[in-house]
């Protein structure tokens, strides 16, 4: 049988009998969401997983994915042991290793590199996760300044926009949905990206009489829930803003008090936007001009318990910086940053009276002089956050070894063959590297192209570092381990600690067990162990920390206000309000690929899952129905798709719910690991088709820029 | 019918179809039987502005059950305490015609197992006082589950908020 029969038979949960079933606090971490989860074990198997009941807006709800995480443990096609390739680079042959074999070899080849190229030789790159300060902490050891993170194909521009305006980044601004009167989301698929205390706190919101418009030029699970749609022409988003701003300004509809307080360069904003009037914009847009004047005064009268939604993923255009600073600037005209219902900068543990939580980087370190490899807060991309550097030029440092060359890489659960644009360049560079090394619990593309394989134990066989979850009220999370590991895996604080220990650096890394670690991490809060045992998590207070309107909001920006007119943007010599690029519709035949995700995946991380390809197996071409006829395409007939970098071969959804000058496509499909088999050959990799081009000054890349040829696929 | 209820709010369903893997590894299913699906029917043009149906399909558990006297092994059964209407998979000879009869589709084919197999509201853990595998994790908390007597008034609040709201204003 494929899967344990997971029927609960006995008396449920009957109590502390350590033979009986037992429950176990964790977090779940089958996406980046990371909910509260409670985890029935007996017989050191998972029965039942469900949301923590006992975290508000939570109360036992978990997703398709939190509960395909049954599927996960179980599944016998994932990473199971450690593997050396035998055959070429991506050829499938591999020998099992003992751990002992995989991290010898690892640490051999590491001392090689590290002695004839120097510790810049190696680039560590991840998804952020609990333990980044233990990856961080392992690169700063090596001598490499080359750690990065996933960030900036995400969201690096919405970081650098927040950083522009109010010295915070994206990470430190919270939205109040539970009491939001109107919230306005430019492609924020919410309902589909599956935040659930978000969604429950937002559909809480709208049954007490909350306003949703949403833009975007699809429809989308969320546009149906909308009390007002948008099919914008895609791209032209920042023109709808600036005609917002434009009406909000021109009719004196923003909140006075708060912008003569907080904000400057209203001056030059006004000058800026006099030429965007609302009729200008409907010809960009498509949106009408009277729609877009109600919408600005719709807002203005329930400010400011309003919502422009800054986004989740902006990594769509070139414009993008300028596009989430429009957003920001909205919610600053509104009065709406840091008030109830708006949105809000998140406290600490500081805030609440408590101590720093204890990271490992913090250690003194050898000085690292060398730049990093990606030209992140330097001369590529100025003003980008470098804490997560930018990794979308991984593959040309690679091939242009400028500015030094690169030896070696390390993967930890990041997929640069899925997730940084150009497949192809990514797999050319990676071919010119002497070592390659995959930590992860999936068997992604990237994995069945490295040279060794370090499997991590997933989340439900493994404890991590602590979460400081910092909010109105700041909490603490701890994901414990609930079962012993199904295979031979490890998880990734000790992978990094057993690899440093075989480079002598093991004094770097002063833990033996998760214990240490989070004995380490609480020993100046206030807090202990035990503390997590009843409920999974720790409130550090009890009432909600908001700053004072009047004189209380602490600015990061030098001037301490929001700087309209940007004085990190100007020094690097970007100008704050530059002018309009208006956008021409794609020649016929050709169309924007929009890319996106459902509520059933991860990312590039579940489309394999037993439970969750069963839901959505494959991503289809969602195209206009008035394209498809010209193009003689029928609905669920196979098209090709050509970009200037590749081409792919994808099932048409023909539609009149998206705007005809774009095409879009699901991401982190078209998989090609033949061991994955669920997921293998189904349907086209979005990574494949984009080209690579950055927003340079936000850092970025342009995820939703290429324009790609459509046809009807010959057979 | 059973003298149980399961109730899907749909104002409040964003079909993201959680419920059905809830179902399944509760159940322990392998891919093909789905026992709660949910069909998403649109989007289509609902004065001026794109809509969505989810529709929730479990089984009903009639009160006279098309699945039941077709079973001729005495599998496909309904609980005289409650009128829970599930399979006794131990009886079952995987004959398929309980899912001939039934005129929603309730009863689905489990291949592991050559059985046929439906959903029986989680009658173990309905037993111990708890709610259906879907009900206790819908991430929207939009399904309710309860005695049919005793139905949930959230629809008609609703609707009485509104009126009430509009008479305001």
């Amino acid at each position: 049988m494929l899967f344990r029969r997971l029927y609960i038979k006995q008396a449920h949960f009957p109590g502390k009998d350590e033979n009986m079933a037992k429950e176990v606090y964790s977090m779940c971490f089958m996406c980046t969401v990371r909910c509260p989860i409670r985890v029935i074990v007996e017989n050191d198997d998972v029965r039942w997983i469900e949301g923590n009941p006992h975290v508000p807006g939570i109360e036992g709800a978990l997703c398709a994915k939190g509960s395909a995480g049954l599927a996960l443990l179980h599944d016998h096609e994932r990473l199971q042991y450690p593997m050396i390739r035998t055959g070429p680079r991506g050829s499938g042959q591999w020998k099992r290793a003992s751990w002992d074999e995989a991290l010898d070899y690892v640490a051999d080849r590491l001392k090689g590199i590290i002695r004839d190229h120097g510790g810049r030789s190696l680039v560590f790159g991840e998804r952020t996760n609990l333990n980044t300060h233990i990856s961080k902490t392992f690169m700063k050891a090596l001598g490499s300044p080359n750690h990065f993170t996933h960030d900036a194909l995400c969201k690096g521009s919405l970081n650098t926009a927040f950083r522009t305006l109010t010295g915070y980044t994206d990470a430190d601004v919270g939205i109040d949905y539970a009491n939001t009167r109107h919230i306005v989301m430019y492609g924020r698929n919410l309902f589909e990206a599956l935040e659930i205390k978000p969604i429950n706190n937002l559909l809480s919101a709208m049954r007490n009489g909350a306003k949703l418009t949403y833009i975007d030029p699809r429809v989308t699970v969320t546009a149906t829930k909308a009390t007002r749609y948008w099919m914008i022409r895609p791209e032209t988003d920042l023109a709808l803003n600036y005609a917002l701003i434009h009406t909000i300004l021109d009719d004196r509809l923003y909140d006075t008090d708060y912008v003569n307080r907080w904000a400057s360069g209203l001056n030059e904003l006004q000058a800026f936007v006099e030429p965007y009037t609302p009729q200008w914009a409907e010809k960009e847009t498509g949106i009408p001009a009277s729609e877009i004047v109600d919408l600005a005064r719709e807002m203005a009268q329930d400010k400011p318990s309003v919502v422009f939604h800054f986004g989740y993923r902006s990594s769509h255009h070139l414009n993008e910086i300028h596009f989430r600073r429009s957003i920001i600037i909205l919610n600053a005209l509104m009065g709406s940053i840091e008030a109830k219902g708006g949105l809000f900068f998140k406290k600490g543990p500081k805030a609440a009276g408590r101590g720093n939580i204890g990271k490992y980087v913090d250690q003194q370190f050898p000085k690292i002089s060398e730049p990093r490899f990606d030209g992140s807060g330097k001369d590529i991309f100025p003003i980008a956050d470098s804490s997560h550097g930018n990794a979308q030029v991984l593959a040309q440092a690679i091939l242009d070894e400028n500015p030094y060359p690169i030896k070696a890489i390390i993967a930890n659960r990041f997929e640069p063959l899925q997730s940084i644009p150009d497949t192809t360049t990514t797999r050319k560079a990676l071919d010119k590297l002497d070592l390659v090394v995959a930590i992860d619990v999936n068997f992604n593309e990237f994995a069945w192209y490295s040279d060794v394989v370090l499997p991590e134990s997933i989340y439900l066989e493994r404890s991590d570092s602590l979460q400081v979850a910092s909010g109105l009220k700041p909490q603490l999370f701890m994901r414990r381990q609930a079962v012993s590991p199904r295979h031979d895996t490890k998880p990734g604080w000790l992978i990094l600690k057993e690899l440093a220990q075989r480079m002598d650096l093991g004094q770097y890394f002063p833990y033996e067990t998760i214990e240490d670690i989070w004995s380490f991490q609480l020993k100046d809060m206030g807090v202990k162990i035990e503390d997590f045992d009843s409920k999974g998590f720790v409130a550090l207070t009890d009432k909600a920390l908001l700053w004072d309107r009047k004189d209380g909001i602490q600015f990061k920006t030098p001037s301490g206000k929001i700087e309209v007119v940007s004085s990190l943007m100007e020094n690097a010599g970007f100008q704050s309000l530059p002018p309009y690029e208006p956008v021409n519709p794609p020649e016929e035949g050709f169309f924007k690929l929009m890319v996106g995700r459902c509520a059933a995946h991860t990312h590039v991380s579940t489309q394999n899952n037993p439970y969750l390809n069963e839901l959505v197996s494959e991503n289809e071409l969602w195209l206009h129905a008035s394209a498809a006829a010209k193009l003689g395409i029928k609905n669920g007939s196979l098209v090709e798709v050509s970009s200037p970098v590749a081409t792919a071969v994808i099932k048409a959804k023909v539609t009149d719910f998206i705007h005809p000058e774009a095409v879009f496509m699901l991401h982190g499909f078209g998989k090609t690991v033949p061991v994955q088999t669920r997921s293998a050959g189904k349907g086209a990799s979005d990574a494949l088709l984009q080209k690579n081009v950055s927003d340079r000054v936000g850092g970025s890349p342009a995820l939703d820029c290429t324009l790609v040829r459509v046809r009807a696929k010959s057979s | 019918m059973s003298q149980y209820y399961l109730l899907q709010d749909q104002k409040d369903c964003i079909g993201c179809l959680s419920c059905e893997v809830h179902c399944k590894t509760y159940h322990g299913l392998p891919r093909g039987p789905r026992l709660s699906q949910i069909i998403p029917v649109g989007p289509k043009m609902v004065g001026g502005l794109p809509r969505m149906s989810f529709v929730f399909m479990p089984c009903f558990h009639c009160e006279e059950p098309w699945c039941v006297p077709v079973c001729p092994t005495g599998a496909m059964r309904k609980r005289p305490t409650d009128g829970i209407v599930y399979v006794e998979a131990s009886l079952c000879v995987g004959c398929k015609s309980c899912i001939t009869a039934c005129p929603w589709g309730a009863p689905q084919w489990n291949p592991e197992t050559g059985k046929a197999v439906k959903c029986n509201y989680c009658m173990e853990r309905v037993d111990q006082g708890l709610k259906p595998a879907c009900v206790t994790k819908c991430v929207t908390h939009c399904l309710h589950f309860g005695r049919a007597s005793e139905l949930d008034i959230t629809r008609r609040e609703r609707f009485a908020k509104n009126v009430a709201l509009e008479l305001k204003s």
